[in-house]
């Protein structure tokens, strides 16, 4: 009988062989799969026990902090409401999270990376997260979006930095939402249907024609390429034919041979429009790549809530070499552009930090429930994208806007602004999307900005460069 | 070294095993190392080494692994029900008391276990009473599978496969010649003469029963496999259990499609993240629930203490986690690696025991030594298969580790009854 014993156990041998097989698949093969099925909820379970660190202001006004609940679970809650709803986003067991609350997720549980993952192992897991402090400066926001608020229909957005070091002192977005009590039955999709898109993140994700702030990158093109200087004349005539069409100045002005400094305060269409054209489009879009245009904006954000500004067809970005753009129309804010405020703060802050674009960011550092600064977050260089002197070049032009130009508003007293205002005309409804980009002050910036309304009555000189100006004066002072 | 030796510096490691596994349990849910976990693995070396001393006197020849595997496992079990729950805990470590206690009663009682050959039909009808018993009482989770005593449950399927195991081994003993012998070749299969056939076509009508009264696919699995492995090993042909394979497929099958709550177990199995399947009582959340457990463990767990097992409202993430699923946990905490060392070990022991039957000189012996391997490797198949996946989940323990009384006692039994056929076994002429 010995024979039938031992090839029994060869088949006792083979089943278990079946469940160490099966046991890898679920433990390691398949983990990943089902650690990401729709319904394991226990990741997010675990992560609910967590006291999530705080988020704080410059100021240590506190945007966000988790309360605990019953059960041991805890709930986040957002002090300021709705006024930063779109920077810090939410944290919710049910919806998900984002934002800043997203972004910075895995210090705010308290997850290490290395070596202080194995400890945290060892000792059995950490159960409160790091707090986070932010860039931003309630003050200045809260006057932003009041602002964006009482303008035309009310949506719009601004983005404020600090050129040296990228810091962004304002990111609002008109409409916004409350984010307590976000995971409500029924509230988040209640906000997702809305027609006003109070979810959605103007500041990053938005896809505005820029208008006449893109001649700023036109000019830097011109300057930079050696092409042309400030003083260099071109005709400003009105009806010039771009591209095989006849193109109008605003109020059909005519203009004749007009130096460049000229051309850029009465943003006369007909000089930057051949500007760009003889620039042509490989030297425009070595410029617009340089400053960011044409991959997401490098923000500590989420990758889906950036978007990438360039010229766009049928939603999808085109290539800066692209038959399809018409670079002439392009250079002056039209085509097929679409920006995002971000990105037009960003061309500002590169020529008010002398050429150089620093990286923008929100994350100022990151400190553990013992006090110990975990991360600092610094300022770190994108790369040059023009010489010093383009830079001081095209920031004096600018400061002739604010000055005598389009963009008086935008003035203030005591402090020089450059800047460059922009209007478009918008299919979608009877106003214009109204622009002002600015850095003040001239000589030794302290912050570059975007200002954008949808839809309003008026001039971006006489609508957005005002709202400019009472946030620079906000965070000037 | 002699046997006892051996058997006693195995037990040090095991005894280490469970002093680190309280020492880490305790580290995990109070942040400070009590001198409670020395406490309690003194005191399970000390038990350990009492049996071990009566192993000495009484079977001195007996296998030396055996006793400290169990223990092992035992052991183990003890600190993952700790860490699932304090009071359980403390009933297990009862229960393995009494078990070890049931486990001297066995050897010194049962010294001639060829005593049981005499007794085997009422061995056999005993044991198919207790397992009806269980319909008296009302379905868990659909099946009948448990009886209430007084305020202890008692499940008669862990005792059951005893009785059955030893009925079958002295039942083929006796017939095994003429079964083969009498074998004719038929459409060439080897069937056995319809004479002899005929007890054997009671024990599938058995087993098929018990599916239809207990309705557990598991237990069924279990009893039926053991019977196959024993007709196998008794006749040599490997014909007899094939064709035993198909009738229990066939009748499987059968009842999968007919009984309302084999058939929910077999459809959770199939699509266990079917949504509706998914939201069903009795669906498939509890075979979900297990994979996710796993995949949250990954190649090394998440630790000791450290697996989610409660909602934050206070309701239960894994279902049984103490009982059915409890192979899911110690995944989720100890990872593949933790896992695959708990497999090997029941590996083992299947060695050991196949090793006894081997050196047993007498044909009730070997069988006997077989067939309690046998139904003890399809327990831990039935239920570490379950949990994993690669067939549908049933409620059995996986034993010595799982919580339950009745399991670590007839456990116990069984473990006393392989000692004492390899004692006889080894023992110098």
């Amino acid at each position: 009988m010995n024979a039938p014993i031992i090839r029994l156990f060869g088949l006792v041998v083979v089943l278990f062989t079946v469940l160490v097989v099966f046991a890898s698949r679920w433990a390691v093969f398949d983990a990943k799969s089902l650690n990401d099925n729709a319904l394991n909820k226990r990741g997010v379970l675990e992560a609910a026990k967590i006291d999530r660190g705080v988020i704080r202001a410059g100021d240590g006004t506190v945007l966000a902090r988790s309360v605990k609940q019953q059960g041991g679970v805890y709930q986040r809650t957002y002090p300021t409401g709705e006024l930063f709803s779109h920077a810090i986003g939410y944290s919710f067991t049910d919806i998900g999270q984002a934002g800043l609350e997203r972004f910075y997720n895995d210090p705010l549980i308290g997850k290490r990376q290395g070596i202080d993952s194995l400890f945290d192992q060892l000792s059995g897991g950490r159960k409160q997260g790091d707090d986070l402090s932010v860039t931003l400066d309630p003050n200045a926001q809260r006057i932003a979006t009041n602002a964006l608020r009482s303008t035309g229909d009310g949506h719009g957005a601004v983005v404020a930095m600090d050129p040296h070091t990228g810091a962004i002192k304002v990111m609002a977005s008109t409409p916004g939402y409350d984010p307590n009590n976000l995971d409500r039955p029924g509230r988040f999709a209640a906000l997702n249907r809305d027609s006003g898109s109070p979810v959605f993140n103007r500041a990053t994700q938005s896809s505005y024609p820029p208008g006449s702030t893109f001649k700023v990158v036109t000019a830097i093109a011109a300057i930079d390429s050696g092409r042309y200087t400030q003083d260099s004349t071109v005709s400003g005539q009105n009806g010039k034919v771009i591209s095989g069409v006849p193109l109008q100045n605003d109020n059909g002005e005519s203009f004749g041979a007009i130096p460049l400094t000229e051309a850029l305060t009465n943003s006369v269409n007909t000089v930057w429009a051949e500007v760009a054209e003889t620039l042509g489009k490989s030297t425009m879009g070595r410029y617009m790549t340089r400053l960011g245009f044409y991959s997401k904006p490098p923000l500590d954000y989420p990758a889906d809530q950036r978007l990438a500004s360039g010229e766009y067809r049928n939603g999808r970005l085109l290539s800066p070499l692209s038959p399809s753009i018409d670079v002439g129309r392009m250079g002056i804010g039209q085509d097929l552009l679409a920006v995002t405020p971000l990105q037009m703060a960003m061309v500002a802050s590169a020529v008010a930090n002398n050429g150089v674009l620093v990286r923008p960011h929100m994350g100022s550092r990151v400190v553990d429930p013992d006090g110990r600064v975990r991360d600092d977050i610094r300022p770190q260089e994108e790369g040059r994208v023009m010489r010093p002197s383009t830079a001081k070049t095209v920031g004096s032009m600018m400061s002739q806007v604010v000055k005598e130009g389009t963009g008086t508003a935008a003035a203030l007293s005591g402090i020089e602004v450059a800047g460059k205002t922009g209007t478009a005309e918008k299919n979608q409804c009877s106003g214009n999307q109204t622009w002002f980009i600015a850095f003040a002050p001239v000589t030794n910036p302290k912050i570059a900005i975007a200002v954008t309304n949808e839809c309003a009555n008026g001039t971006g000189g006489e609508v957005a460069a005002p709202i400019a100006k009472q946030v620079m004066e906000a965070l000037i002072h | 070294m002699s046997a006892r030796n051996r058997e006693l510096f195995a037990l040090i490691p095991a005894s280490l095993l469970v002093t680190g596994g309280f020492a880490a349990v305790f580290i995990q849910q109070s942040a400070q190392l009590s001198n409670v976990s020395l406490t309690y693995g003194a005191l399970f070396l000390g038990l350990c080494l009492g049996a071990h001393l009566f192993l000495r006197v009484a079977l001195p020849y007996a296998d030396p692994y055996l006793f400290p595997l169990m223990a092992l496992l035992a052991g183990f079990g003890l600190v993952v029900i700790y860490r699932i729950d304090e009071k359980l805990a403390r009933e297990q470590a009862q229960w393995f008391v009494i078990g070890l206690v049931l486990f001297v009663a066995t050897i010194v009682f049962l010294r001639d276990y060829r005593l049981l050959e005499r007794y085997r039909y009422l061995i056999a009808s005993a044991s198919i009473a207790i397992l009806l018993l269980p319909r008296i009482g009302s379905p868990v989770n659909g099946a009948y599978l448990a009886v209430q005593l007084g305020p202890i449950q008692f499940q008669p399927a862990e005792f059951g496969k005893l009785g059955i195991v030893i009925f079958l081994a002295s039942y083929l003993r006796d017939t095994r010649q003429l079964l083969v012998q009498g074998a004719r070749r038929f459409l060439g299969l080897t069937l056995p003469p319809l004479k002899h056939f005929g007890p054997l076509l009671v024990v599938w009508g058995l087993a098929m029963l018990m599916l239809l009264v207990i309705r557990d696919l598991g237990s069924s699995v279990m009893f039926f496999g053991a019977f196959l492995a024993l007709l196998y090993v008794a006749t040599n042909r490997l014909s007899f259990p094939l064709v035993g394979f198909v009738l229990f497929a066939i009748g499987a099958w059968y009842f999968g499609t007919h009984i309302g709550h084999i058939h929910a177990r077999i459809e959770a199995w199939q699509d266990p993240f079917n949504r509706h399947l998914y939201d069903q009582v009795g669906g498939s959340y509890q075979i979900a629930q297990s994979l996710f457990a796993q995949a949250d463990g990954g190649m090394f767990g998440t630790g000791f203490g450290q697996s989610l097992l409660g909602l934050p409202g206070g309701g239960v993430i894994l279902p049984a986690a103490h009982t059915d699923l409890i192979y899911a946990v110690i995944t989720n905490e100890l990872g593949l690696v933790g896992a695959c060392a708990v497999l090997l070990t029941y590996l083992l022991i299947c060695e050991r025991g196949f090793k006894i039957a081997l050196l047993a000189r007498d044909s009730f012996s070997k069988l006997l030594a077989t067939g309690l391997t046998s139904v003890f490797a399809l327990q831990v198949f039935v239920i570490v298969g379950g949990v994993t996946k690669v067939i549908p989940l049933t409620g059995v323990t996986l034993p010595f580790i799982s919580y339950g009384g009745s399991s670590i006692l007839a456990n116990f039994v069984l473990l006393a009854l392989l000692l004492l056929v390899s004692d006889r076994a080894r023992r110098p002429a």
